[in-house]
């Protein structure tokens, strides 16, 4: 929200009020400030995206990039201390990797002899910038092929830093896409329904309990099923997220619903109606927006099922597919008791994912209790 | 309260009717049909194109009617199933889905009632200590936990509760509901205790979750019910603490909870085919995810519609509950 909406005063009071008066935005602004956990959950959920979306810029190797010698290797160290004493330049060490023949696992240890001073806007491995343009430069990094693998490898030797950026940009776009998709199916049918009310609300309604007649997961994955398997990851994406928007859409409509059914009877419908707006003016130009602050607190708090949704569905290997990666197509690599308990690294996009949720419900809430600026508390 | 129950009854035959479209067209909508990876498999072996192959293929498109227009695949399927019980053979499995399912679909639905007591006990009192000792380290602890147990996914607690189990206490045998050796044993009781050692991590993993929220919804209930006047009048008149909170304040913020319930226990469920899966339960969930991979119509079919109609028979049941419990609620 930005200074200018907060100092736009309503119009309807006429002209200048002597009290100052501020418009709905800038009470929800001040309310939303004093929510301390809720302010903490905006600047994380800012930071996340801000972090994905300069994807492979932050991310020092290139996502599909294997590393054959250095096959699961632990998260790396980063020194300021050498044995010359310190450093201003942070460096990691080489990687020396030795097998132990009894149990046939690669051990690794740092090699002390080697050091890779660490730069800013270093080259590496290029990529395309979403497409617009090709570059190798990176935020920061070692220069190309040389070791830091601040999270680890995975079973391929691929950086798991790297994937763990990249792969958030599809879970925290999925969460997003996903509750913008079931906003429009539920803003639509939940205003209709609220509005008409009778039959059409009726039928709606049943709509909606035949939805919730299963349980959630399960149909999740049945209908990703229906995904051809021969699809493109762009489109098994957009698939993913269509899957999401059907299931989730009903909950979303029930809450719009009962905000236009407990404000249809208000004085500014009947004045629309009075000056002869028709029906479909009444809905989607005053009785929608006028919920708006409601329906982005409602999607706030949808957007964490979203994400859980499709970590699940990835995790389960009915979500997305390679070469796109997510977190939960990440943590399915830890699904078996073997690499869980060799490499518990594999684990870290799980950490992800709870501070995701975590920063969106705590969002959430505080937009919640901020919305209704005008009740006592 | 007899007429109340049948008409709810009544009610629920449209809509299984419904569900059984709607699990059958999810079902049926993935391209190709179950022959495609019979197809893929011999074209493999190389015996793509010999006629014997394709004969072979057309007799089982034929024996199971794949060649029939969807409704009439549907009216089989349905009726087979409402006349016959008969739910269809798996095809991946090579055997009756009833014989399949029958035991894991009841060991699921074990487990997910299970969990349901499992967190209305831990639940319960953690709200009850909650909303009488509000804003306290203890409230704030659990609120902590609460926040977290929602955020994470059940497959995630899962992987870590098996981390945890194999790095810190070293156990043995991690997953499954028992260890190695009594699979296939006779019941005893060392066998009901290992079982009994295995069947808290699924639990716990399924539970946490419902029970952050059930806390939360406890706490406020019993908040709002702690502030209004009979609560009051109790202590004004002498009764001890405990009395005053258990009979005239928990019995009534205990209500809403069972009208949640129908809204709890889908999420149960969904947690319980995801940990299966992850766990390698002897439940629904892993054979589920097998059938929709190699689209085992029959199987996967008869999953959903069984798991939606348990759902709906937990629903009725819940209201009847609730109708019972609070006597202001008219079943009109």
């Amino acid at each position: 929200m930005s200074s200018a909406e907060a100092t736009t005063a309503p119009e309807v009071e006429g002209s200048k009020a002597v009290t100052a008066s501020y418009s709905q935005w800038s009470l929800i602004w001040r309310r939303f400030r004093k929510h301390k956990a809720g302010v903490v959950g905006g600047y994380v959920v800012i930071l996340l995206y801000a972090a994905v979306f300069m994807g492979e810029f932050l991310a020092p190797h290139g996502i599909s990039n294997r590393y054959y010698k250095v096959v699961h290797c632990p998260p790396q160290r980063i020194h300021f201390f050498s044995d010359e004493g310190f450093h201003l330049r942070p460096f990691v060490y080489g990687i020396k990797g030795s097998l132990d023949r009894r149990t046939g696992i690669k051990q690794y240890t740092e090699d002390s002899t080697k050091k890779f001073p660490i730069y800013l806007f270093s080259r590496g491995d290029s990529y395309e910038f979403y497409g617009l343009f090709e570059t190798d430069l990176h935020l920061f990094g070692t220069g190309k092929g040389n070791p830091m693998f601040l999270l680890g490898t995975d079973r391929f030797g691929r950086d798991m830093f790297s994937r763990i950026i990249v792969g958030g940009r599809i879970s925290l776009t999925i969460g997003l896409l996903a509750v913008t998709l079931s906003l429009t199916l539920g803003s639509v049918f939940g205003v209709i329904s609220g509005f008409y009310g009778g039959t059409v609300d009726n039928v709606i309604q049943r709509m909606i309990e035949l939805i919730f007649a299963f349980p959630s997961i399960p149909i999740l994955m049945a209908l990703s099923a229906v995904l051809p398997p021969e699809w493109p990851s762009h489109l098994v994406f957009m698939g993913i997220v269509t899957v999401l928007a059907l299931v989730g859409w009903g909950g979303l409509a029930r809450e719009i619903r009962g905000k236009t059914l407990s404000i249809r009877e208000s004085d500014f419908v009947m004045a629309a109606r009075v000056c002869g707006a028709k029906d479909g003016r009444i809905l989607f130009r005053h009785l929608l927006p006028s919920m708006f602050s409601h329906i982005i607190v409602i999607a706030t708090l949808a957007i964490p099922g979203f994400i859980l949704g499709e970590s699940t569905l990835s995790f389960l290997g009915l979500g997305i597919k390679p070469p796109m990666t997510s977190w939960g197509l990440l943590l399915s690599d830890a699904m078996n008791i073997h690499s869980l308990s060799l490499y518990p690294w594999l684990l870290i996009p799980g950490v992800c994912i709870i501070i995701a949720v975590l920063a969106f419900n705590f969002l959430g809430d505080g937009l919640r209790d901020a919305a209704d600026p005008y009740s006592s508390r | 309260m007899t007429a109340y129950i049948l008409r709810r009854l009544l009610h629920m035959i449209p809509t299984l009717i419904l569900i059984s479209m709607v699990s059958f067209v999810v079902i049926q909508a993935p391209p190709g049909d179950m022959l495609t990876s019979r197809l893929a498999e011999l074209a493999e072996q190389g015996e793509l194109g010999s006629d014997s192959a394709m004969q072979q293929i057309e007799a089982l498109r034929e024996r199971y009617g794949l060649n029939d227009p969807i409704y009439i695949q549907y009216f089989r399927w349905i009726g087979k199933i409402v006349f016959e019980g008969d739910f269809g053979q798996s095809f991946t499995y090579e055997m009756d889905v009833m014989q399949l399912l029958g035991e894991r679909l009841g060991l699921t639905l074990t487990l997910t009632l299970s969990t349901l007591v499992f967190t209305w006990l831990v639940a319960i009192p953690i709200g009850i200590y909650s909303a009488t000792k509000p804003y306290s380290i203890g409230d704030y602890g659990f609120t902590f936990i609460g926040f977290f147990g929602l955020a994470t996914p059940n497959f995630l607690l899962a992987l870590v509760i098996m981390f945890a189990q194999i790095s810190v206490f070293e156990a043995e045998s991690v997953g499954g509901l028992l260890s190695p050796e009594y699979i296939g044993a006779e019941w005893t009781w060392a066998k009901v205790g290992d079982l009994l050692a295995h069947i808290w991590v699924p639990v716990v993993v399924i539970g946490t979750g419902a029970t952050a929220s059930v806390i939360r919804i406890m706490r406020g209930n019993l908040m709002d019910v702690l502030g209004q006047q009979h609560i009051q009048t109790g202590r004004a008149k002498g009764l001890t603490e405990t009395k005053v909170i258990m009979k005239y304040g928990v019995r009534i913020a205990i209500n809403p909870l069972v009208s949640r319930l129908g809204l709890e226990l889908p999420n149960l469920l969904s947690g319980a085919v995801v940990t299966g899966i992850v766990l390698g339960l002897p439940t629904a969930g892993p054979i589920f995810l097998t059938a929709l991979t190699s689209q085992d119509m029959f199987l996967a079919g008869a999953f959903l519609l069984m798991s939606a109609t348990f759902l709906l028979i937990g629903n009725l049941l819940a209201d009847i509950l609730l109708a019972w419990l609070d006597p202001r609620i008219r079943y009109e």
